[in-house]
């Protein structure tokens, strides 16, 4: 067989009608997937898209200056105010304590995890913080609101029956499993060198975990720490059950304030008429909490990003 | 001179004697916290039963809901629940395997992919109640859909599609490249090699992604209240199979729906404790669901681990 013959059966077989519908199939499922992964982009586009213009007739009715330092929110009364600080400061409270619960727990869970406990022990323990996640953020509310909060007026003088504290509590342990999975991976990339250099220098298991590891970790962790944030912030069924809907600026965790996602709740149980004021305020609303956990989400991604990069 | 050795050898004795004791009161601190995490799962667990077990009988999930505490029921709801699943199951899954698929195998490393990434990470932290704007905003009103089944299938869809890519993302980097190339080296094309080789392989870990995020998605509440389904629903949609050809009927998809997440709230934010009773009864269906799905879905990791093992 000369290498002619050999050339022109190639071509042959390449241009067999087979192999093009295989090709032409290829074709078109790169295209397909490839649509698939540029949907996600469409997603968020739109997201921006439909929180920017439905929200537009709310900021050319209400000045910008007065929505950000209005103290009052009453948008349905016939004397309306828009301003979105009592809204702001009820998120950032609820959010806030869940971080005050969330950062030491999810610190000495997640060094436990990460360093302490044998790898056996550490994968029959992660499915109970999986199954802690797993748990509907609606029953997370019931049991906030029905069994902790009168549990806890107990124990502190003045808390009402609705109330930050309660809320907040509750939304930390329901970031602990987020928070402690990102940790705990943000740890176990340390390299293993750094953890025998510390031994070797005498330093116990403790030293070498919070002086070394969480040190080698620190942007990993704080990732973590910001995207539980971002959660809380979002959260929206545990505040909209137990920590009330009335717009309050107050500095005191034990009363009840609508948070902004417990708002855009309230309002959409009603009767929400399309184009009404009292439907672009819930998308005004949606936009701060949309641009805080972007802000929250995208430096987490950095962080985390820049973390995998060190190692 | 062997006197100074004496005591510093007993000095660098006392020294480890004080960083074991340290070791040790972390470790107890590390045990003390995950029993307090342990104890709070098992309290909401105990508390739900023992508020809404007496509650659950067949009446319950025959029944519609009700003015009347007694009389009511999750019918309309553990029905919604199912259909809105159907469909976020049939739009999240092709979806979200595509878009892994082509993030981890066919996308370069340039911009368009960076912006694709950082899209999808921020995509999963987005909080749910926006989607549901997205959804009151675009599919409610600009496309007019109006508040049905098919639009809360997708609106949860949407929200779950970033734990799909990312399940599958992990799923196909775990598979040995020299699978990948065996395949290629037999000549197969770039479409054959994903669908007869990494899919198959890659099939349990997604798997496990997909039941993951139904799980979540079954007991999102705020999206489906954004988009304004009703909690009052006292009819069922119409059935998906008929008795007359072509049998299948998608009018389901056009039917308002209310869903677990939705009645539960409903009845717990009412004053009466009879109704809390009844909340407390869904929780307990709704916990159901949720922890057998994680269940398996770890169970399914936990043997996926261990034959790749060997």
């Amino acid at each position: 067989m000369t290498p002619e013959t050999q050339i022109s059966e190639y071509q042959a077989l390449r241009n067999s009608a087979f192999l093009r519908r295989g090709r032409i199939l290829a074709g078109i499922m790169q295209a397909a997937l490839f649509s698939c992964a540029a949907l996600s982009v469409l997603i968020t586009g739109a997201i921006i898209w439909v929180l920017v213009t439905e929200s537009l007739p709310f900021f050319q009715q209400v000045p910008f200056w007065d929505f950000l330092t209005d103290t009052e929110w009453t948008p349905v009364f016939t004397e309306a105010h828009y301003g979105i600080l009592p809204l702001l400061t009820a998120t950032f409270w609820a959010a806030g304590i869940a971080m005050a619960v969330a950062t030491p727990l999810g610190l000495i869970l997640s060094v436990y995890l990460s360093e302490f406990a044998k790898p056996s022990v550490r994968e029959a323990l992660k499915p109970i913080l999986e199954m802690l996640a797993a748990v509907p953020t609606v029953v997370f509310g019931y049991f906030a609101l029905l069994f902790l909060t009168p549990l806890a007026k107990q124990f502190i003088p003045g808390l009402s029956g609705f109330n930050l504290l309660v809320p907040g509590f509750v939304m930390g342990m329901m970031i602990l499993p987020y928070v402690v999975s990102i940790s705990e991976d943000a740890m176990r990339a340390v390299p293993m060198s750094l953890r025998e250099g510390a031994f070797a220098i005498g330093m116990s298991r403790v030293q070498m975990a919070f002086q070394v590891v969480i040190p080698g970790a620190f942007s990993g962790v704080t990732a973590a720490y910001l995207l539980g944030f971002s959660r809380a912030v979002g959260e929206t069924m545990v505040v909209a059950i137990a920590a009330g809907q009335n717009p309050n600026l107050t500095g005191d965790p034990r009363e009840g304030a609508a948070t902004i996602t417990a708002y855009i709740v309230q309002m959409s149980l009603g009767d929400l008429p399309h184009g009404s004021l009292a439907y672009s305020t819930i998308f005004a609303a949606g936009l701060v909490l949309f641009v805080i956990t972007l802000f929250f989400n995208l430096t987490g991604f950095f962080l985390r990003r820049k973390f995998r990069e060190a190692y | 001179m062997s006197d100074i050795a004496i005591r510093a050898g007993d000095d660098t004795r006392r020294l480890v004697q004080v960083k074991r004791r340290q070791d040790l009161i972390f470790g107890v601190v590390g045990i003390l916290v995950l029993f307090v995490v342990m104890g709070l799962l098992m309290t909401l667990v105990a508390d739900l039963l023992i508020d809404g077990l007496g509650r659950i009988s067949p009446e319950f999930l025959t029944s519609f809901p009700s003015r009347r505490a007694a009389a009511a029921g999750v019918l309309s709801a553990w029905v919604g629940t199912t259909l809105v699943m159907l469909v976020t199951a049939a739009i999240a899954i092709p979806l979200g395997v595509g878009a892994g698929l082509y993030l981890e195998e066919y996308a370069s490393k340039n911009l368009l992919s960076d912006i694709i990434e950082v899209n999808v990470s921020n995509l999963a932290g987005v909080p749910s109640i926006i989607y549901g704007l997205l959804a009151l905003g675009f599919f409610v009103y600009a496309l007019d859909m109006g508040q049905t089944i098919l639009v809360g299938g997708l609106v949860l869809s949407l929200l779950i599609l970033p734990i799909v890519i990312v399940a599958t993302r992990e799923a196909v980097r775990a598979i040995p490249s020299g699978l990948r190339e065996s395949a290629y080296g037999i000549g197969a094309n770039r479409w054959q090699v994903m669908w007869s080789y990494i899919l198959p392989s890659a099939r349990p870990g997604i798997l496990t992604g997909a039941i993951v995020g139904l799980s979540r998605a079954i007991g999102e509440t705020a999206p489906i209240i954004t988009i304004g389904a009703l909690t009052y629903i006292a009819f069922l949609p119409p059935a998906p199979v008929t008795s007359t050809p072509p049998w299948i009927n998608f009018e389901w998809l056009n039917s308002p729906f209310t869903v677990m997440p939705i009645q539960m709230f409903n009845w717990t934010s009412r004053p009466q404790a009879e109704f809390h009773v009844n909340a407390a009864a869904t929780g307990v269906l709704l916990l159901c669901m949720t922890l057998m799905m994680n269940g398996f879905a770890i169970y399914l990791r936990y043997r996926l681990r261990r034959t790749v093992r060997t």
